[in-house]
């Protein structure tokens, strides 16, 4: 039956890797080589593509918005610190998924809280949510180090192999491998009927109940899911850097964390990347310009692209190399805007 | 013949606005069952009682005979129970074959797999060509739902809640809004509705409803006010008055 031969292949086209995929992948690593001197500021986009990640998973895929998301960065971070400071578990990837759990089972109880009410509920949650554990953390100061952090962190080597270095070498090829595992496994679950089921339900969660999805459920799993994904961050972040502070749950980080989202567009797994990519760039440059008045820069590109619109700016960006590949590949070729290649 | 679905004493008032009043009703399996009544007559806030988006004050629902009153939206479609909107309720991001792709999954409890890309299992598959060919959305079946047009997206309305596989399936008024050019698929999607499946129907559409009920209640004042065979109730004279009479003096 033609039929269906056309709807299994329609099916799994989108879980297709498309060659930008790839390209992207092969770039993220070319840069890990060829820019010696600059691996802390990649660890760093890393680390918040990966956060990004997280919060994409709730925003982008079950439209569950977040003005706390750092409060699981802040968990995770703490938790990977406590863990190597007190010689708990020394190893650093054991250490890093217990950290994520610990997240996640912080995501599973606040769930509840979360997926009840509408968006202005939820952002209101969250933040409260974020600002709690914030004072909690200053309040037991003997656990958390209080406003100094947690201090003298000392990282073993990964798998008892490869030990951190001062230049964030390690560090950077560790964090990448840790992002690609889980950029892998998020791609399975969004292309999975499970990660369908999301999208519905932030189309129209009236219909997906009418079709059988446990809605609510599903909203606790992907929240759990990406509570567990922003420990790890958190947790990548403390490793790397041997640094646990209150700030890992401060509001600017949640804040700033929208601002990628924004940049990146949400709803396909490398908004979260690339917008991570483009707010570091530009925090680097605008910096480096007026190191008092980045923020005004940031501010403008953010109301610029809330106008202009996403769509049309991956138009003009791809504007020229397309003139390019069409004068190779013929009228009807085209780059993939970034937006198609979820 | 056993009764598909029943409702025992059904009260919901909204504050002091008493909208179902004491409402007594019996679908036959297999039925072409309609449910009639003038605006405001109270037949969505049924409908979202029967589908449980509203819980009643007091009265029972049964399915196939076993209560469900209480359970969830999601888990009364699960048993055999699904609906049609009156205004579309559809995903506007999502293709056809998404939506039944999904809605298909979850009815063989598949939805919540998380480690399986769509569109690996055959047996959902083929389910999904069945439905779209039958309804005419294959040619469509890529292309977003947002961009179809209104005739072709009531058929995905219709071929959503079919790929819930329901043995009672509630149509709230299937041919509203559909342009005169496009009403013939809709009528034909609805009058091609397995045998074996019990269908409540409501509807304002008069040539509609005499065309396809076997059985009529009409609803007046979120009360029954009569029931029957379409030629009895046609014939009643308090029908007549209330709400063929209103409908003749347009």
């Amino acid at each position: 039956m033609t039929a269906l031969s056309d709807v299994s292949t329609h099916a799994m086209a989108s879980a297709r890797w498309r060659i930008s995929e790839v390209a992207f992948w092969v770039l993220a690593l070319a840069c890990a080589f060829l820019f010696p001197s600059r691996y802390l500021i990649m660890t760093d986009i890393v680390r918040l593509g990966l956060f990004a990640l997280s919060l994409d998973l709730i925003l982008g895929y079950a439209g569950i918005v977040s003005l706390g998301h750092a409060a699981f960065f802040g968990v995770g971070a703490y938790s990977a610190g406590l863990l190597a400071l007190h010689g708990i578990i020394n190893e650093p990837v054991i250490a890093l998924v217990a950290a994520g759990l610990v997240a996640a089972v912080l995501g599973f109880l606040t769930s509840f809280l979360v997926i009840r009410g509408v968006d202005l509920t939820r952002l209101m949650v969250t933040l409260g949510i974020a600002l709690l554990l914030e004072a909690l953390a200053e309040r037991f100061s003997d656990i958390t180090g209080g406003t100094d952090g947690l201090q003298g962190i000392e990282m073993q080597p990964i798998l008892g192999l490869f030990a951190f270095d001062m230049f964030g070498k390690t560090g950077l090829f560790y964090s990448l491998i840790v992002l690609f595992i889980l950029f892998l496994f998020a791609r399975r679950v969004v292309h999975s009927p499970f990660g369908l089921s999301l999208r519905a339900i932030r189309n129209n969660p009236l219909r997906a109940a009418a079709i059988g999805i446990p809605v609510n459920r599903r909203l606790i799993a992907v929240y759990t899911l990406a509570a567990f994904y922003a420990g790890i961050a958190g947790a990548l972040f403390t490793q790397t850097t041997a640094l646990a502070s209150l700030d890992v749950f401060s509001f600017e980080r949640s804040a700033d964390l929208m601002l990628v989202l924004v940049i990146g567009g949400t709803g396909y797994l490398y908004g979260g990347l690339i917008g991570a990519v483009v707010f570091k760039m530009l925090q680097e440059l605008f910096q480096s310009i007026t190191p008092q008045y980045w923020l005004f820069w940031i501010g403008l590109v953010l109301v610029v692209i809330v106008m202009v619109g996403r769509a049309r700016i991956h138009r003009w960006a791809l504007f020229v190399p397309n003139l390019i590949i069409r004068q190779f590949a013929g009228r009807n070729a085209a780059a993939v805007p970034e937006g198609d290649a979820s | 013949m056993t009764i598909a679905l029943e409702t025992r004493g059904l009260h919901k008032s909204f504050g002091g606005l008493r909208v179902t009043r004491d409402l007594s009703l019996k679908v036959m399996q297999g039925a072409r069952h309609a449910l009639i009544g003038p605006n405001g007559a109270g037949k969505t806030t049924v409908i979202n009682q029967l589908t449980g988006v509203l819980t009643p004050n007091s009265g029972q629902i049964l399915l196939e005979g076993s209560d469900i009153t209480g359970l969830s939206v999601h888990k009364r479609v699960l048993r055999g129970l699904s609906r049609t909107f009156q205004i579309n309720q559809l995903y506007p991001d999502l293709t056809p074959l998404e939506t039944i792709g999904l809605a298909v999954s979850e009815r063989m409890g598949r939805g919540g797999d998380w480690w399986r890309r769509m569109g690996t299992r055959d047996d959902v598959n083929t389910e999904i060509a069945e439905i779209l060919s039958r309804f005419h959305l294959l040619d469509v079946m890529t292309e977003l739902t947002s961009t179809l047009p209104y005739g072709k997206q009531r058929l995905l309305e219709i071929a959503v809640a079919i790929a819930a596989k329901p043995r009672v399936l509630l149509l709230d008024e299937p041919a509203a809004g559909v342009p005169e050019s496009e009403r013939h698929d809709i009528l034909a999607a609805v009058a091609a509705l397995p045998r074996d499946v019990t269908v409540l129907l409501i509807e304002h559409d008069m040539d509609l409803v005499f065309s396809f009920a076997d059985r009529i209640s009409v609803l007046v004042n979120g009360g029954l006010l009569t029931e029957g065979a379409p030629d009895e109730v046609a014939r009643d004279p308090q029908v007549r008055s209330v709400y063929l009479g209103e409908a003749a003096d347009v």
